[in-house]
């Protein structure tokens, strides 16, 4: 069976992958086309409910809110994109080099300092980033990038240590290649599933960080807009005008859950124990 | 004689009895945004300290009342030497401390050395500035000898800065203040609230309360659902202009609008290049349109100013006219002073949300004339460092609540650095002047003065919107000085 039928077949990965094309092409359409310039105020048509004219309604400057939440996609993107990056280029050859050399004491500093990095949440390093360097989108993506280093770390070094004791990667030491080839040519490609099941996921969790840090202000600053500023914004006005929480609380929700959903079917489709045990 | 006796006998009676049926309520929760960092008036600028003790706890020899004017307090009377330089303040005989010593004469002289002495931490040491000397004649008795007429001199002594208090328990202020009002301090429970109790004792008019608490609540949303349901009966200077239409639509509220000394403004940095050309400053002046900033960030609240001077104080002069919204005039001015493609600064905003939603209707009108901003949304410790004390900033949005605070722009360090021989001139004749005709005449053309220059961009004056239960009476609308002065309040059942 391709890879396609099955992915056809698998009901959490469509939904998911749909929600997320949605908002991906939201993000990608939006530099395209916004319905308003998200940057021009117009006070005097503020906190209108939603019509044929503006879909979602507008905010509390007389803003788009359909317009803002596009624009607002990018911002998400863009900083999980980055995080996830980080986490993965910094995190996997730290792994690949723990695993490389078990229980030496390049192992034991890598993942302690792993472990030190771990203890503290994402909203903690963030707030002691910009208690130094000030608030803004690149400091939520440090933030949350350094929060990805050791998740993907221990995910590597646990998936490489199995690998290392396998017949394949002996007769590779036997063929006389050393532990970075090993770890570059027979290790990586075996853990490659692996990590775009868990990509995904930390994709999913760095957009609610991002969300969570703008909530708190210490993330994108104005004007640009970011979903979790929205709702920090519309607090004091829920009551009157629910719409100003309403759409970005769904489009945080509908991302991360499409992430969410995707990130499983992609570990059911990509996972050869799990596709064993399904035909 | 006898049938009058009658009469207020069954008066009493009637009164105990509605008394008993209504089950009177006798004490009130305000809510507070800001907690005090501790309760010493006379040491530290926070206005929050007033807003709990100010009237309440401490007394100065004048005091402010709800209109701004000055009235008499501990100080009884007083007469002023022809030269102006005299002060003899005849005070209450009988006044006690909490702590049950007496306030008299050595008192006052301890008060104010101690604010004036070298090592003062007062927060506003320019108020006691022109003092020479203070003598205690007999006990009810204070003769304060001033260096230079000072026309202000009563009013600076309304201050809270300026308040009472006694040598034997003033070291401990901060934590337990020991006053001569109509309120005892009870308890402080940090981080939540402050309690204050009615002093059986008190030398003037009781207060109708048994008692106050100050409950702190910083967060806006909290504010709103504590109001709602009733956990607090009065919220001064409501944080949320945007919910006031809910309470005014609902019969158990009352909202007052009234007036700060709150001066709103767009505060530029008069050293750094481009704002140190003041054609740059008047390009900013007509770029910024003062009502979109009011209904954007304030729902509507707030009087447009086009100087630095309260708009219902009688020597206000009217200047918003002299910097009208005209962005293809600031776009011209711009291309004057040499920026026909505008440039690129910060605009650094402390918490409050006339800063930080004015900051962001303002950078967009600003976008439209060239000026590009990058905003930076900063915590008050952080603005105070980075903006107040460090001038690492090009503009800024602060609103200055001092009372008649125009002095500020004398000081060249201050920080907006605005350095005018002329108008540092003009504040020293004004020290001087004890005429009111003539000091009227200073502070008008002061007005004109920073708005000729264009200092800072006046945005407006913020209202001091009040959300109570309904039968609160005797709160002030106004807030002409920091308080919450509960000497006159009380519920009407």
């Amino acid at each position: 069976m391709s890879f396609l039928t099955a992915a056809l077949r698998n009901r959490s990965f469509m939904i998911g992958a749909i929600l997320a094309a949605l908002f991906v092409g939201a993000a990608l359409v939006s530099y395209l086309w916004t319905p308003f310039d998200v940057t021009k105020l117009d006070i005097a048509h503020k906190l209108q409910t939603p019509s044929t004219e503006h879909w979602f309604g507008t905010d509390h400057f007389g803003r788009d809110i359909f317009a803002m939440i596009m624009v607002g996609a990018r911002t998400s993107i863009a900083v999980a994109v980055v995080a996830v990056g980080i986490g993965i280029i910094l995190g996997v050859p730290l792994g690949l080099a723990a695993a490389a050399r078990k229980d030496s004491l390049m192992d034991e500093i890598i993942m302690r300092t792993n472990d030190l990095v771990f203890a503290f949440p994402a909203l903690l390093i963030a707030i002691m980033i910009t208690a130094v360097f000030g608030p803004s989108a690149i400091n939520a993506i440090i933030a949350i990038g350094i929060f990805n280093i050791p998740v993907f770390a221990r995910l590597t070094r646990g998936a490489a240590l199995s690998l290392w004791t396998r017949d394949f990667v002996l007769s590779a030491r036997v063929a006389g290649k050393n532990a970075t080839r090993i770890s570059v040519e027979h290790i990586l490609p075996n853990i490659l599933n692996l990590l775009i099941v868990q990509g995904s996921v930390q994709f999913s969790l760095g957009i609610l960080a991002e969300a969570g840090l703008s909530y708190v202000g210490l993330g994108a600053q104005p004007p640009i807009p970011s979903w979790g500023r929205m709702l920090a914004e519309s607090q004091t006005m829920i009551s009157f005008a629910p719409h100003l929480a309403i759409f970005p609380g769904m489009a945080i929700v509908l991302t991360v859950l499409g992430l969410n959903l995707m990130g499983d079917g992609l570990r059911d489709l990509l996972d050869p124990r799990l596709r064993r045990a399904r035909t | 004689m006898k049938y009058l006796n009658i009469k207020l006998a069954m008066a009493s009676a009637l009164a105990i009895t509605a008394g008993m049926a209504n089950a009177e309520t006798k004490d009130i929760t305000i809510g507070m945004q800001l907690e005090p960092p501790h309760l010493d008036p006379t040491g530290a600028a926070a206005g929050a300290i007033d807003s709990v003790v100010y009237a309440n706890i401490f007394e100065g020899l004048t005091r402010f009342d709800a209109t701004g004017a000055i009235l008499p307090a501990l100080a009884e009377s007083w007469t002023i030497s022809d030269d102006g330089l005299v002060y003899t303040f005849s005070l209450h005989s009988g006044v006690m401390f909490h702590d049950g010593t007496s306030m008299d004469s050595e008192d006052v002289k301890f008060s104010l050395d101690r604010a004036r002495a070298e090592d003062s931490t007062n927060a506003q040491k320019a108020l006691f500035e022109g003092i020479d000397t203070v003598e205690a004649l007999d006990p009810t008795t204070v003769r304060v000898t001033l260096s230079a007429p000072n026309g202000a001199f009563l009013f600076n002594m309304a201050w809270g800065d300026a308040v009472i208090v006694a040598s034997e328990s003033i070291d401990d202020a901060k934590t337990h203040p020991v006053g001569t009002g109509p309120f005892t301090f009870t308890n402080w429970v940090q981080g939540d609230s402050i309690t204050i109790s009615k002093n059986a004792d008190y030398w003037g008019t009781p207060a109708r309360l048994d008692g106050a608490t100050f409950k702190f609540i910083s967060d806006p949303t909290a504010a709103y659902a504590a109001v709602m349901a009733e956990d607090v009966d009065a919220f001064p200077n409501f944080p949320a202009p945007e919910n006031l239409p809910q309470f005014e639509a609902d019969s158990r509220f009352n909202v007052l609008v009234g007036s700060t000394e709150g001066e709103t403004i767009l505060s530029t940095n008069n050293k750094m290049p481009p704002f140190d050309n003041v054609k740059v400053r008047e390009a900013l002046a007509h770029a910024i349109d003062r009502q979109a900033v009011i209904d954007g960030a304030m729902f509507g609240l707030g009087t447009p100013i086009g100087t630095h001077f309260a708009p219902h104080h009688p020597d206000y002069v009217d200047l918003t006219g002299q910097s009208n919204y005209d962005p293809e005039l600031a776009k011209s001015l711009l291309a004057e002073a040499g920026y026909p493609d505008g440039f690129e600064t910060t605009l650094k905003l402390p918490p409050p949300p006339y800063a930080r939603r004015g900051g962001e209707i303002i950078a967009a009108q600003l976008r439209e004339v060239g000026i590009n901003v990058e905003i930076s949304n900063l915590e008050w410790a952080q603005w105070l460092e980075q903006v107040f004390r460090g001038y690492d900033f090009g503009l800024t949005i602060v609103s200055h609540t001092e009372p008649m605070d125009i002095g500020i722009y004398a000081r060249p360090e201050y920080y907006f650095q605005y350095d005018s021989a002329a108008f540092q001139q003009l504040m020293e004749d004004l020290n001087d002047a004890t005429d009111p005709d003539a000091r009227s005449v200073i502070l008008k053309s002061a007005q004109r003065m920073i708005a000729d220059d264009y200092v800072n961009g006046y945005l407006f004056q913020l209202a001091n919107p009040t959300v109570a239960n309904a039968n609160i009476v005797g709160l002030w609308l106004n807030a002409p000085t920091q308080a919450n002065d509960l000497t006159a309040v009380y519920w009407n059942d």
